[in-house]
């Protein structure tokens, strides 16, 4: 009975909805008029019918890109503060909390915040570089396909390189200190001693940043829309799968609502199978005291 | 052989360099936000002129400009209505209904929190189209109160798994000593367990009330009239109508902004146990 409330909204405004995207899915449509039913018909149309069939993998592969970058740049930056900010605890609050501070921000305004500050001629950042006499770096970083996801992927780790930050200052500080000085005691270099020892213990913080890294990178939206429109930027550099989504599902012809949701569908998924198997996959190789 | 002073003089140096790397980054993260904030007081002529400096008086020209000009000033009031009852129903029902599911035990208990814990997993975005349609017909479209329900309904599965977790650790002594008083469970909930689960809710506020704020996707598509613009929304409108204005696009940022830098700066232990809550199993 307590349930009740919450089990309703839920249900009626996130269940309800993804079930409905999927029994849309199935139907051909004409315009908001529902017509014949199709089975995976929409699936078929949306995987082999131009220009769907061509921005799909591009988008897709822009998000492979971004979750890839996002790993190797965000995260790895966010083990690296941890591990600094584990060593040396003067200030850890401070620099934690300024660290941290741009996760608040809507990733909306977070990209319109870089949009003036990278913008070509009057924007902070090109005026730096040729301040310092980088002049040939300057560049319209948000205006040219080969920078522009590039520049996705920093602006997106600017804003969320706290959160495995503190996942892995948490999990840090969860490391009995013994098992270092052993290591230590045993000759270990100190690279070696966070290799062997302290690396495989962080493998859990590892496996749920990943898995919240994959969602976020699959998820992305609003930051791409402040950086490039709905269109992803020059060329379409950024266009990622929410893009086309909304393009699709808002923008799309008469079967705009059965192909969005064959998407939709699609999208799900892929983000759901692949966070349950990457979940189970590091899982296996964690290690437990 | 290493003793104990050589060992102090090894870490040292490496400490100098720690701090040093420690501050670049802090500049990384602040720097863009301190820009913003410098320029929103500039004027127009001025940051056209040094995209980096100092304000030369601390003129509220440009926020008088975004606030009503505009209109970020109708676009604050929405967002703040359209939060607040978001995040207050959103808590109240997770509350309940996480309470139940950690000290009742029921038939289908298991299932019902591994159905409620499932949407942490779905992106619940993908059912925009549908909210679309079904608010068309409930006459929720372009209204304040549809966005409510939709914001409420969506942080039900993070502020329960937060909520039950906690509960998990909490003693049921006080509960149960309750009960023996002949207290009854609607009573127990609100006398007992509520003032209990506090910290976990306000976790749940608190990490419930940003994304919220935030979110643009929804009013994107279901708000129609730019009177009822929430402040992501009317940011974009914003940005195509006064796109050479940089002093009032800086200016209405920062209005956008200070909302959650209260929170942020009231709220930081809580933050910080929140982003952390996934790690406790």
């Amino acid at each position: 009975m307590f349930c009740l409330p919450a089990l309703a909204l839920y249900g009626l405004f996130v269940v309800v909805p993804l079930v409905t995207a999927f029994y849309y899915g199935l139907f051909r449509w004409e315009g908001i008029r529902q017509a014949e039913f199709v089975g995976l018909g929409n699936y078929g149309e949306v995987l082999t019918r131009y220009p769907l069939s061509e921005e799909i993998p591009t988008a897709l592969w822009h998000n492979v890109l971004f979750f890839v970058g996002t790993m190797a740049i965000q995260n790895t930056i966010g083990l690296g503060l941890a591990v600094l900010l584990y060593r040396n605890p003067r200030g850890k609050r401070f620099f934690q909390t300024v660290f941290s501070l741009p996760y608040l921000i809507s990733p909306l305004i977070v990209g319109y915040i870089w949009s003036l500050l990278l913008s070509p001629a009057f924007g902070p950042v090109n005026f730096i570089l040729r301040t310092v006499g980088l002049e040939s770096w300057a560049r319209p970083w948000l205006g040219e396909p080969d920078t522009a996801l590039p520049v996705l992927i920093l602006v997106n780790a600017w804003q969320w390189v706290g959160g495995p930050m503190l996942i892995f200052l948490a999990a840090l500080g969860g490391i009995p200190r013994e098992l270092e000085e052993a290591a230590a005691m045993d000759g270990a270099s100190a690279f070696r001693t966070f290799w062997s020892v302290r690396f495989p213990l962080l493998m859990p913080a590892v496996g749920v940043i990943t898995v919240l890294t994959f969602i976020g990178c699959f998820n992305i939206f609003d930051l791409v829309y402040a950086l490039g429109g709905s269109d992803g930027g020059p060329g379409g550099a950024m266009d990622v799968l929410g893009l086309l989504y909304y393009r699709t599902a808002f923008e799309g012809g008469t079967n705009a609502i059965g192909e969005s949701s064959a998407l939709a569908m699609m999208i799900f998924a892929c983000v759901f199978g692949v966070s349950v198997v990457l979940e189970r996959f590091l899982r296996r190789r964690e290690v437990t005291l | 052989m290493t003793g104990p002073v050589a060992q102090v003089r090894r870490r040292r140096l490496p400490g100098l360099a720690a701090q040093l790397m420690l501050w670049i980054y802090a500049a990384i993260a602040f720097g863009p936000l301190v820009l913003v904030a410098l320029g929103s007081f500039r004027s127009n002529a001025d940051i056209l002129q040094r995209p980096v400096g100092l304000p030369d008086s601390l003129d509220l020209g440009n926020y008088l400009r975004a606030w009503e000009t505009a209109s970020v000033s109708t676009y604050f009031t929405n967002s703040i209505l359209v939060t607040v009852g978001a995040v207050a129903l959103c808590v109240a029902v997770s509350a309940t209904a996480a309470y139940a599911l950690s000290r009742w035990r029921f038939p289908g208990r298991a299932l019902l929190a591994a159905f409620f814990l499932s949407g942490l997993m779905i992106p619940a975005k993908l059912g925009l189209l549908p909210v679309f349609y079904m608010f068309q017909s409930m006459g929720l479209i372009d209204t304040r109160l549809g966005l409510i329900l939709l914001y409420a309904a969506s942080g039900v599965p993070f502020s329960i798994f937060v909520i039950m977790g906690f509960m998990r650790g909490l003693p049921t002594e006080l509960e149960e000593a309750a009960r023996l008083d002949g207290a009854g469970e609607g009573r127990l909930f609100v006398s007992v367990a509520l003032p209990l689960m506090r910290p976990a809710l306000a976790v749940v506020t608190v990490f419930q009330f940003a994304p919220t704020w935030n979110d643009f996707f929804y009013p994107l598509v279901l708000l129609r009239s730019s009177d009822r613009y929430t402040i992501p929304v009317g940011l974009t409108r914003f940005f195509g109508e006064f796109a050479t204005d940089r002093a009032a696009l800086f200016a209405g940022l920062v209005i956008a902004l200070v909302p959650l830098a209260l929170i942020f700066a009231f709220a930081t232990r809580q933050i910080i146990s929140g982003l952390t809550a996934g790690m406790s199993r």
